[in-house]
């Protein structure tokens, strides 16, 4: 397994770990569930993780594990009326805004944690400019008159580099490219400097010379802004390129934690096995470009043992029956299977 | 050759699971539900007036002028000492086939038009829309009087006078409808096997455009009745001495201070039945949603 | 931007002669002999010849079509025969009547429709909620002219605070406008609703809570606009069911307006001076309609960047 890490290319500052003080984001037992005529959906099914300050942690899974939910969760934007947390802290720098109010979380959402969305097609108003998008934020939470809110963005615009940065102050989303309207979301999410960035799928939908361009551009970013970055995704790939700490996601439940070295060098889980094996990159070996046979249990009715255990080429006959604990099998290594346990 | 056979049973699945669920839907809809029950008695009122009315609506007795609604007429008495109650029961007739039949007709006239318009595009197309345009862009009342003008004011002048006013929204809606159809693998498959135009509209296309029609038909009823209504009320609808819950509001205005009744319990009669006509189409539009979406 | 204009009115060109046409063929195949039909029996055969001369009858429709459309492109719209005034006269005696009447009415349903609508969003599934939303449906389902006759009863008859009818001071415009309006507050308020929670699911609203705005910031700065595209576009049938309305509100209130002159040309069987008010309310139709369009494209920046 030893020749995924040599797709990491900056081994010095990545994987190694960092003191209590600069954790900047913990969360601790979440559990976010829908309740819906047909029954609860467990969503997020008790998910604990920490991100520290100037670290990218990504996390990994496939559509419909949960991802989302959690990032949504930590926003405090789960959709109601049938989506809530039950259970669960998210201490952001110190402070559980898991028991904050609507009104105080109005005050840390795009300023102190901010979030881009998967679909930059749609996530721009359409019937505003972009500027005058962009600016809302720092007039709302800076308290900046509209012509400093305009100067601010005219600057993130630049930083985040769009071309032709005055311009575009004034252009509507849909004369925008992909990759410029997800270009503005960054600057938007970044412009109040915020402790912790969420980027949920930020790549998706863009064309792959597109989706490396804003890679780079975040993992620019946040060694300039010094803040912690929760990545989500679907593929290796980018966790590869940009992340230092990986949490790979199953069913609502996290199933292996570690660095991203020990993950691409020593992963445990099959999950994860299956994740790396389907990464993009193989396919230019000729090689048939591989998916995880089977697909996510239905979170209406889960399997009595290990939610993975119908999709699992290791499993024996005890993964039916036992659910598996998450154990640490090294320093902080962290995988939730029965092959590992004790 | 069996995978367009599998396409062309796509176009039927809307059939099987349809009323089931839309029963299903409906149970949980209360106002719905309030709806269907008023058109039920709407509809028992109007078959059985003979036999439910307490008087004959038509029976002219000036001793009994502009009773108050009291036990011996319920719903009181007009200037002419008819009981007012039989008259709504008997009006009730009036304003169901009113409401049934011009409205089918302009929805068969307008499905059919829509069907085609979206079917062959072009010039067809193009004419029709227009036409649409043109009566979509009068006001439906003008136009209803205009023909009431024309062919004189009969209950069947008042059938094409309403058809011919609403076609043009059931057109519009129904090849919006088939233009999203056409492009769909089961009518792809149907014209490379070769099966004859006119049958894939019957069968393929227009049962696509039921849910459609379902709603729009339940919204054109009440619709319809608020026309003729308002027809008979300005004097160029139902003629007296029948009894059309219009034309009894507008009798019934010369009397407004006087007795009140004999003008505003008709016209709560056309409320109450326009109401459940709305209820009902909504509550169908909402349990239909999937269906009109697709 | 001036193309979309441009070409906007151009395409409605059609339409018109398409509708005037429609009236005209409409109105000219009475059976039997429309002079005839217009006067009483005890007319003279001379004047009957004069009238025919006159309105052109002897000639073939299409001509007669025509000639109808040469004149009112020349403000000349016939004689009224049982006025004996110019027809173009009348009616723009009565416009501004109509008018005022349809420009309160509007106000008064936007006035009421929207906030109704937006509240109903704001407290969705609550009382509010289900008042406002009964209330609308109640006003789509109710017979303008027997409102009309309730309120005339209530406010004017019962409580005095309101003229009966007449249009001769401004209280005099309260019912006439509250009625005419009622309906088409229902539907501002029904559609402002279903769109702003139609709206509210996009995910730009949810980029807009992500920055931190608050629910009701949310509301107004990011979904209100959006989704009064498409209450925008039932402004344009709106602006024909208010005229077309107008005509019972006109009747039910004794309001000199246009519709009240078409009920009487009816009535009367008065041929140029209906042809008159009908084209007249059907070119404000479609003047209404296009306003709606011009609206809708300035609201909407994705066309106005086509
Ligand atoms: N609005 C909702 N109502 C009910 N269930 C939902 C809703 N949104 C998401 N879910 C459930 O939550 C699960 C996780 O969704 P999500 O977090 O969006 O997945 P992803 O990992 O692809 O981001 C889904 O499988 C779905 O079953
Ligand atoms: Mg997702």
């Amino acid at each position: 397994m030893a020749e995924y890490s040599a797709m990491i290319d900056d081994h010095t500052i990545r994987g190694t770990s960092t003191p209590e003080k600069d954790k900047m984001l913990e969360v601790k037992g979440l559990k976010t569930y829908f309740f819906t005529s047909k029954g609860v959906i467990p969503a997020v099914d008790d998910i604990s993780f920490t991100v520290s300050r100037g670290r990218i942690l990504g996390v990994v899974g496939e559509s419909g594990c949960g991802k989302s939910m959690t990032a949504l969760s930590i926003m405090g934007l789960v959709p109601p009326p049938t989506g809530k947390i039950v259970a669960g802290d998210i201490i952001l720098d110190g402070k559980n805004i898991a028991s904050l109010t609507e009104k105080e979380m109005c005050q840390i959402r795009g300023n102190e944690i901010s979030m881009v969305f998967q679909e930059p097609m749609t996530s721009l108003n359409p019937v505003y400019t972009v500027g005058k998008q962009v600016m809302e934020a720092a007039i709302l939470h800076q308290h900046l008159s509209k012509a400093q809110a305009k100067e601010k963005t005219l600057e993130m615009f630049k930083l985040v580099g769009i071309p032709e940065p005055k311009k575009r102050l004034d252009s509507y989303p849909h004369q925008l490219s992909g990759g410029l309207r997800q270009r503005v979301m960054i600057a938007m999410a970044l412009i109040c400097r915020p402790k912790l960035l969420i980027a949920d799928e930020p790549t998706t939908a863009l064309d792959v010379t597109v989706q490396a361009q804003i890679l780079q551009l975040m993992k620019k970013l946040q060694t300039e802004l010094d803040s912690a970055i929760v990545l989500i995704t679907h593929d290796m790939g980018v966790v590869a390129e940009v992340c230092d700490d990986v949490t790979i996601m199953y069913a609502g439940k996290i199933v292996e934690q570690a660095n991203v070295f020990e993950i691409f060098d020593n992963c445990l889980h099959p999950y994860t096995a299956g994740l790396l094996k389907a990464m993009p990159a193989f396919k230019e070996n000729g090689e048939r470009l591989y998916n995880i046979p089977g697909m996510l249990p239905n979170l209406l009715q889960l399997p009595k043992g290990c939610r993975f255990y119908p999709r699992c080429e290791c499993a024996s006959a005890i993964c039916a029956e036992q659910e598996p604990d998450l154990v640490e099998v090294g320093q902080g290594h962290f995988v939730r299977c029965l092959k590992y346990r004790g | 050759m069996e995978s367009q056979q599998q396409a062309i049973e796509q176009s039927q699945y809307l059939e099987e699971s349809f009323f089931a669920e839309l029963i299903q839907s409906f149970k949980q809809n209360k106002s719905a539900l309030v709806g269907s029950i008023v058109l039920v008695l709407f509809i028992s009122a109007a078959v059985l007036a003979p036999f439910i009315a307490p008087y004959d609506p038509y029976n002219v007795d000036m001793s009994q002028q502009f009773q108050r609604p009291s036990a011996q007429y319920l719903l009181g008495t007009d200037m002419f000492g008819r009981d007012i109650l039989s008259r709504i029961i008997y009006g009730s007739r009036i304003s169901l086939v009113i409401g049934l039949i011009p409205t089918l007709i302009s929805m068969v006239i307008g499905t059919i038009l829509g069907l085609v318009a979206g079917y062959y595009g072009k010039k067809t197309d193009y004419i029709i829309m227009r036409l649409a345009d043109i009566v979509m862009a009068f006001p439906s009342l003008l136009l209803a009087m205009v023909v009431m003008y024309t062919l004189g004011a009969s209950l069947l002048n008042i059938f094409i006078a309403i058809s011919m006013v609403n076609w043009a929204g059931t057109a519009r809606v129904v090849r919006s409808q088939t233009l999203v159809l056409k492009e769909k693998e089961f009518v792809e498959a149907a014209k490379i096997m070769g099966v004859k135009n006119w049958v894939i509209l019957l069968r393929h296309l227009f049962p696509n455009c039921i849910p459609s029609l379902l709603v729009l038909f339940t919204l054109g009823i009440p619709d319809a009745i608020m026309s003729e209504a308002t027809l008979s009320f300005l004097g160029v609808g139902v003629q007296p001495p029948m009894a059309s819950w219009g034309l009894m509001v507008s009798t019934g205005k010369e009397f407004l201070f006087m007795a009140p009744w004999v003008a505003i319990v008709p016209g709560v009669a056309i409320l109450i039945v326009a109401l459940a006509f709305n209820f009902l189409g909504d509550g169908l539009r909402d349990a239909l949603d999937p269906y009109l979406k697709q | 931007m001036i193309g979309f204009i441009v070409k906007r009115i151009i395409s409605s060109i059609p339409i018109l002669l398409g509708v005037t046409l429609l009236i005209f063929i409409l109105l000219h195949i009475v059976p039997g002999d429309p002079v005839t039909l217009m006067m009483n029996e005890h007319v003279d055969p001379d004047t009957i010849v004069r009238v025919r001369a006159q309105m052109h009858l002897d000639e073939p429709i299409f001509v007669q079509y025509l000639n109808f459309i040469w004149d009112a492109l020349h403000g000349d719209f016939g004689v009224s025969y049982k006025l004996n005034r110019s027809v173009a006269t009348l009616l723009l005696d009565a416009f501004p009547n109509t008018l005022l009447l349809a420009i309160s009415a509007m106000i008064f349903s936007w006035v009421v429709g929207v906030p109704a609508g937006i509240l109903s969003v704001v407290k969705k599934y609550s009382v509010i909620d289900y008042f406002f939303m009964g209330s609308a449906l109640m006003g789509v389902s109710m017979p303008v002219f027997w409102s009309g006759l309730l309120l005339q009863y209530i406010f004017a008859f019962k409580l005095g605070w309101l003229p009966v009818s007449g249009f001769n001071n401004p209280l005099c415009l309260i019912m006439p406008a509250v009625v005419l309006g009622w309906g088409a507050a229902g539907t501002i308020a029904r559609l402002t609703r279903s769109s702003l929670l139609e709206v509210m699911g996009n995910d730009y609203i949810r980029t807009a809570r992500a920055k931190g705005l608050q629910t009701i910031a949310v509301l107004f700065n990011h979904a209100l606009k959006n989704s009064f595209l498409p209450v925008v576009t039932v402004m344009a049938i709106q602006v024909a069911s208010m005229l077309s309305g107008s005509v019972i509100t006109e009747t039910v209130f004794s309001i000199p307006g246009i519709g009240r002159i078409a009920v009487n040309a009816i009535q009367t069987r008065d041929l140029p001076l209906l042809q008159g008010s009908i084209l007249f309310t059907t070119i404000l139709v479609i003047l209404g309609n296009l306003a709606a369009d011009l609206l809708y494209f300035l609201l909407d920046p994705r066309i106005k960047n086509k």
